[in-house]
């Protein structure tokens, strides 16, 4: 029971949908908490939008509200819930915002809510931008000479006093959203203006800039009795000028002397101290390099990206340990969980170097600007654990799954010596790679140094690399020495390959002879000063094994998903912690090895062993010889677990589910074929090519428009649709950046409906929870597009030949476990376009809505059971009376230059969910959780292309009835009007003021709908959307999306909102079930 | 060239050499401080031991001399898994290899730190050898591993003859002086004296063969002990010392050694640890406050918590993680005592503010 009295009832507020700056970590966070909240026997009370999350589980909290994250909607579930207190600092950014409005607006106190953790005050003091200053100059703490502004006029008059460049950073934003560097008063203006509208309280610290100094953090916790500790500190690689989020970091710090790590320590104590918070925080510092001048740069009173990292890397569980924080227990009184001997009042002391390398979605907006700012832009990030810095980095490398396994990079290869010195100074996402490319140009440490400020350590690591690479080059013969050393530095088998002509699997033999094997160490937060019993575990060479195999269980190895990246998020690592924990139900031991620390999976009591390695074949062995696991399942780790099947197999590991072959057949165009034709189910006609020649003709014969991917992949990368032979041309130029090993694939591209299932087969009978339709027509990536449980317009008929046809798919892929199909209905006709044998983007979302825990399903029937042994029947399931949709969430407004118009190709970074028993409703609230809340304005703009003007005349029409301005482009306008619609015509930006352009910075209108043509290379079009998106407008690409937008604008009571306790659904629809 | 580390069990490490190429044998210790580790070399407590770093990328940020907590470098051996091969600070003036050579202290590195940490964890310290010898008979090192005691420390560590401090010496605050503290040395840190003057006090340091009657007369406001390396039981002599020096009213804080050496003055006991408490992460909890601290530690021994009369001593601070004595406040007397080390050096300054109280006890202010 909590210390405190009175709690009895809490209310956990999540973070949302996924976006940069604001990702899986909370997931963690939360999850950690709510399960320490549970642990002392309170009712704990869940909101969050997000429906792909582990924390909205109804395992996980006593009543799950899938809703959106706004006052109303929070008000309305404390209304029903009558929870007796808050916790706020579970979620972000978003929901310690939320928790903030409700707390200042006295509705807590009126509704008898205490706020647990840290105080409004306290957030007040730690965020705000002034309060902040005054209070760190109140403390004698420095901060870099400042001024929050609210207008572009004081901001240049401020910087111009303390001189370019300058900071600027928008108070209350995620990620950084807005902020930047100005080096002169035209960028500051850019920023600026743009900082103004993204901050929700409308100001901007402009501030000194300390550009190039030591970046430092200090993940610090203090409970009410004032005591206290530092969990551990990081250094970033970059120096200040690129967000945290996006930076190498290591911890605990290596370049500072004790002086300089007590002195950050003291004054990060200092803060919290004087801040009263209650918690964790994160305290960030600059530290110039030569001196030990430093200054504060931020505070967050909360649980973060980087106390995620800092958990994972020490083992230490910051967000359990708030939770007890808050519930009124000192950091004395609580046990440290890993060692079960010490207690969380102690400091971690690690024996190991943690390297964590951001991933960055520049692979799938080729065209956004790479530059790293203080805007943060990785989706993601993996981390590695290594007994020196060295193998550390070269671990992290290959965890990205970036066709990256060393710091060799080629597209700097062929660069003259002083463009590779001129590259130095780009700030981007490869700069590790120039780095290394000029050690080997033989550029000195010191102009290295002076170009990217980068520590003289840090480079001389790299250079120790470099210097390997061409030893192992060199070598003329590869003695037992140079291998140890190469695999000390953690060169992979492939690599050394490479470097000296052998084959891996030479590499491997010449090894094992030798006895150069991998040994395992654990992660026990105390550098083995107490007996530990956590099975967190990192592997090193050159060292002495420490794990012991000592269980006499079957163990079943899960592979998770890595880092998460558009196209493969936090829903895989969903799947992946429910299958453990199914796995576990049923007797097994569980191993789950991944690498990303955002994430549930990694926490170290979710599987009985936990190996944080790389995802990459020899890393995977090194765990299989010493655990030598009775199977592996790799279904629900998305394509990164799916493609180390043949791997495993090699090793000799059985896996579990569906077989390797039957996995290749889904993906094999002619193997795949044939299974349709034998099954009598259409596709649409299409072609494998691997050249652009072939391709050319390939589209020639299907016709245009097509649809061009490579094989193998996930969240449609690389996918396309082409109308011309140009379009191929480009399209394949992309896909063949990289080899390919498969080929790829041309279809006919059929403009229909699409429709999607997941389901669970035994080999036999199979179940599907439900029919999910597409609002947008085909041509959106499925996680782009808003996707409707139960299916709206597809008649019994259709229903039926889609059961039908998903029964025939998975028998003759013998699938056992998960199966994933997308159909497009065309023209009353069912064509199968898509069929993935595993786990899903939509697993998550239709188990929650529907009630059936299809994970735990598909793990059991893994193990033998049969889909007719679960109560819930077979073939389609019976019809929830709760309509949900899924709404795709995006983060372009982080991703400078990235065209946002929907496509083929996957683009959304997260979603939200609107449940509800009535179709509007529900689509009201999944906008409502996307973060568009309309109307405000009643201002427009609508500009479309040709071959939707037609369409566009009614969308227009029903806008105009709800009060709509329509601003419109000249030929779109004279549409509109031609039909009766008054539009007003606007210029096009290049022509005469007052343009488009002109309309959207007055900040007037709600809502840009611009349909782009297919292959549109004018810049208007995606001007417009670029600046709608950075100005904070709501942009719609598909008339589809505007039109289910209308639905839910014409028809939804927004003042009587309806919130809905998914934990019931599944009584409702099933009583008490197991 | 390869080096060896032969334990008393028999385990044999093989990396390579460090430092200086001789062969010693000591006692083998570890230490969990992720930084400091110059500090660490030159606290005179390692004194007649060999240490371990936990942490394994030892001499980052080279060596910066000013750092240094006496004048020279004293544990027997340095046992690292790597060593930076080019150090990378602002302050940086050398190496810690070129550091080691020059102290004549022999080290090893290249070897599984977790490993023998694990071995020490479990088999409680013991005694070892680096040496560079290939040829090693482990018949005739071992019996003499298990021989091997540590003695006569203090002597070697402490200073030679009185020597004073005013406020702007080594490194510390200038300013004016309002009261004298006398300093017993049985193996200080530089930073207890530092403390000391940058809060207006004038030091006088007394090696550790001090006359009691000489610092009494002198008439300081208060008396510290201070840290210091060895069996503390050994220090008959000492003790002897202290129990008169803690008679005359004089207000007197001691640290580690000092305060050991305090409570067996007054009859209480010490024993030996498995493998003692070395690192800058340990809690210690203020029994009066209930507020803990995060505290830099470098001890083998303890004050037994059962041989303390309760009448003469009680506890102040205490272990949050094995409960054992960390500090001790003298009845009807103003006498307070700690294990750890509020002067930190390595490790935080959490605690730093007992100097403060002990200027309190002694009427200062600062």
């Amino acid at each position: 029971m909590p210390k405190l009295e009175g709690i009895k009832k809490v209310l956990v507020i999540g973070s949302g949908p996924i976006v940069i700056g604001q990702a899986a970590e909370f997931d963690y966070a939360g999850t950690q908490a709510c399960r320490s909240l549970k642990e002392e026997g309170l009712e704990v009370v869940l909101v969050n939008s997000n429906p792909a999350t582990i924390m909205t589980d109804k395992d996980i909290a006593d009543k799950v509200y899938i809703e959106p994250l706004t006052v109303d909607v929070l008000q309305k579930i404390i209304e029903v819930e009558k929870p007796d207190s808050l916790l706020p600092n579970m979620g972000g950014q978003a929901g310690l915002n939320l928790g903030m409005e409700l707390a200042e607006s006295g509705f807590l106190d009126s509704h008898g809510v205490k706020l647990l953790g840290t105080t409004a005050e306290t957030i007040r003091n730690a965020e705000g931008r002034q309060e902040f200053k005054d209070m760190m100059e109140r403390i004698g703490e420095p901060c870099a000479p400042s001024e929050l502004v609210t207008n572009v006029e004081d901001g240049i008059a401020f910087a111009e006093k303390i001189g370019y460049p300058v900071v600027l950073r928008p108070a209350y934003t995620l990620g950084g959203s807005g902020g930047g560097i100005a080096h002169n008063r035209e960028e500051l203006i850019e920023i600026i203006s743009n900082g103004l509208r993204l901050s929700r309280t409308s100001e901007v610290l402009v501030e000194r800039c300390i550009a190039g100094w030591k970046e430092i953090e200090y993940e610090v916790m203090r409970d009410s009795n004032g005591t206290c500790i530092t969990v551990c500190n990081m250094e970033n690689l970059d120096p200040v000028g690129v967000h945290t989020g996006d930076s190498i970091v290591v911890a605990p710090s290596q370049t500072l002397s004790d002086k300089e790590y007590q002195m950050l320590r003291t004054s990060a104590l200092k803060i919290i101290d004087e801040l009263g918070i209650t918690g964790g925080c994160n305290v960030q510092f600059a530290l110039h390099p030569t001196s030990f001048e430093y200054i504060v740069i931020e505070v967050n009173p909360r649980v973060s990206r980087s106390s995620a990292l800092a958990s994972k890397a020490t083992g230490y569980p910051i967000a359990k340990v708030s939770a007890k924080i808050a519930l009124g227990y000192n950091l004395d009184e609580i046990p440290n969980a890993v060692t079960g001997k010490t207690y969380a009042s102690f400091e971690p002391a690690l024996d190991y170097c943690v390297v964590k390398i951001p991933r960055l979605p520049f692979d799938k907006f080729i065209k956004a600007k790479r530059t790293l700012t203080t805007q943060m832009k990785a989706t993601g990030e993996v981390m590695s654990i290594c007994t020196n810095f060295e193998g550390g980095l070269m671990k992290a490398l290959r965890s990205l799954e970036q066709h990256v396994d060393c710091l060799v990079n080629d597209e700097y290869i062929n660069m003259t010596d002083e463009e590779v010195v001129e590259q130095l100074a780009v700030v981007d996402d490869r700069r590790i790679f120039v780095v290394a490319e000029a050690i080997r140009r033989g550029v000195t440490y010191d102009k290295i140094h002076e170009i990217t400020m980068i520590d003289e350590w840090f480079i001389d690591k790299i250079a120790i690399l470099v210097e390997m690479e061409q030893k192992l080059k060199k070598a003329d013969k590869l003695d037992k020495e140079l291998l140890k050393e190469a695999k000390r530095l953690e060169f992979p088998d492939t690599v050394i390959a490479r470097f000296t002509g052998k084959t891996e699997e030479e590499i491997r033999d010449m090894r094992y002879e030798w006895g150069i094997t991998a040994a395992f160490k654990m992660v026990d937060t105390c550098a083995a000063e107490f007996a530990s019993e956590t099975p967190y575990y990192y592997s090193c060479f050159d060292s002495i094994n420490e794990v012991e195999d000592n269980t006499k269980k079957k163990k079943i190895m899960v592979l998770g998903s890595g880092p998460i990246r558009i196209g493969q998020g936090i829903e895989f690592d969903y799947c992946s912690v429910h299958s453990v924990w199914a796995l576990e139900e049923e007797g097994y031991e569980t191993i789950i090895v991944n690498n990303n620390p955002e994430t549930v999976s990694t926490d170290f009591d979710i599987a009985n062993k936990l190996y944080f390695e790389p995802l990459t074949p020899e890393d995977v062995e090194n765990i299989v010889r010493l655990e030598k696991p009775d199977g592996a399942v790799v279904q629900f780790g998305g394509q990164t677990a799916i493609k180390l099947t043949e791997a495993l197999l090699k090793m000799g590991v059985k896996i579990l589910g569906t077989s390797a072959e039957n996995v290749d057949a889904a993906e094999d165009r002619e193997l795949f074929d044939e299974i349709l034709e034998r099954c009598c189910i259409p596709r649409p006609s299409g072609k494998t090519v691997f050249t652009t020649e072939e391709a050319l003709v390939a589209a020639k014969e299907l016709g245009y428009p097509v649809l061009v991917r490579p094989s193998y992949v996930l969240g449609g990368q690389g996918m396309q649709i082409a109308v011309s032979d140009d379009d191929i041309k480009e399209y394949m130029a992309v896909i063949n950046r990289y080899h390919q090993d498969h080929p790829i694939l041309v279809d006919k591209y059929l403009m229909g409906k699409e429709v999607e299932v997941d389901a669970v087969c035994d080999g036999e009978d199979i179940l599907i929870p439900g029919i999910m339709e597409h609002v947008e027509r085909a041509g959106i990536h499925s996680g782009d597009s808003i996707s409707v449980y139960p299916a709206q317009s597809i008649t019994e008929k259709i229903q039926k030949v889609i059961v039908d046809y998903t029964r025939k798919l998975a028998r003759s892929l013998h699938v056992i476990g998960l199966i994933n199909i997308q159909f497009i209905v065309y023209q009353d006709e069912v064509f199968v376009i898509e069929v993935n044998p595993r786990s899903s983007r939509t697993v998550p979302y239709i188990s929650k809505v529907t009630g059936i825990p299809i994970v735990d399903l598909a793990s059991k029937v893994i193990l033998g059971a049969k889909v007719s042994d679960f109560g819930y029947g077979t073939g389609l399931a019976k019809k929830s009376d709760y309509l949900a949709i899924k709404m795709p969430v995006f983060s372009f407004e982080k991703l400078r230059g990235a065209e946002i118009s929907l496509g083929p190709e996957m683009k959304s970074t997260g979603e939200c969910l609107g449940i509800s028993k009535s179709f509007d409703e529900a689509l009201y609230k999944a906008f409502l959780g996307a973060g568009v809340d309309l109307p405000k304005h009643k201002k427009m703009i609508l500009t479309v292309k040709d071959s939707d003007k037609l369409e566009a005349v009614d969308i227009a029409k029903r806008f105009k009835k709800l009060g709509y301005e329509i601003f419109a482009t000249r030929n779109t306008a004279r549409v509109l009007n031609d039909h009766g619609v008054l539009a007003i015509p606007v210029n096009r930006i290049n022509e005469e003021a007052p343009t488009l352009m002109d309309l959207l910075l007055e900040h007037q209108i709600d809502l840009v709908v611009d349909t782009p043509t297919y292959g549109d290379k004018l810049k208007d079009g995606f001007l417009i959307r670029r600046t709608a998106i950075e100005t904070g407008v709501n942009c719609l690409t598909s008339l589809d999306t505007a039109a289910a937008l209308l639905t839910s604008l014409e028809n939804s009571d927004t003042e009587h909102l309806s919130v809905v306790d998914i934990a019931t659904i599944s009584k409702e629809m099933y009583g008490d079930m197991k | 060239m390869k080096a060896f580390l032969i334990l008393e069990d028999g385990t044999v490490f093989e990396g390579t050499s460090i430092g200086a190429k001789k062969e010693i044998i000591s006692e083998i210790v570890f230490n969990t401080s992720m930084t400091g580790y110059l500090e660490v070399l030159t606290d005179p407590s390692y004194a007649g031991q060999a240490v371990t770093m936990t942490y394994p990328l030892i001499g980052n940020y080279g060596i910066c001399y000013q750092d240094m907590e006496s004048k020279k470098g004293w544990p027997d051996g340095f046992i690292v898994r790597e060593l930076s091969r080019m150090p990378s600070n602002f302050r940086s003036e050398d190496t810690v290899q070129h550091f080691l050579e020059e102290n004549d202290i022999p080290g090893i590195c290249g070897i599984d730190t977790r490993a023998l940490t694990k071995i020490l964890r479990e088999k409680g310290t013991m005694n070892g050898m680096i040496t560079t010898n290939e040829d090693y008979n482990l018949d005739e090192i071992l019996p003499k591993l298990k021989a091997y005691i540590v003695t006569g420390v203090v002597k070697k560590v402490s200073c030679d003859k009185k020597e004073e401090y005013v406020p702007g010496d080594i490194g510390s605050k200038e300013g004016k002086a309002d009261k004298n503290v006398a300093v017993i040395d049985v193996g200080t840190k530089k930073n207890i004296i530092r403390c000391l003057l940058n809060r207006g006090c004038n030091v006088t340091v007394y090696p550790c063969d001090f006359d009691a009657k000489e610092v009494i007369a002198s008439k300081p406001d208060g008396i510290m002990i201070t840290n210091g390396p060895g069996d503390p039981s050994e220090c008959t002599d000492i003790i002897e010392q202290i129990k008169i020096l803690s008679e005359a009213g004089i207000p007197i804080f001691a640290i580690c050694l000092g305060h050991q050496l305090m409570a067996l003055a007054h009859g209480a006991k010490t024993y030996k640890m498995k493998y003692g408490h070395r690192g800058a992460n340990h809690p210690v909890k203020n029994l009066e406050t209930g507020k803990v601290y995060i505290s830099s530690q470098n001890h083998g021994y303890v004050v037994d918590a059962d041989s303390i009369d309760a009448s003469v001593a009680k506890p102040w601070f205490v272990n949050v993680n094995d409960k054992t004595v960390e500090g001790l406040t003298y009845m009807g007397k103003k006498v307070k005592t700690v294990q750890f080390h509020p002067e930190a050096n390595a490790g935080p300054k959490d605690s730093e503010l007992l100097f403060d109280e002990f200027m309190n006890m002694i009427g200062g202010n600062k």
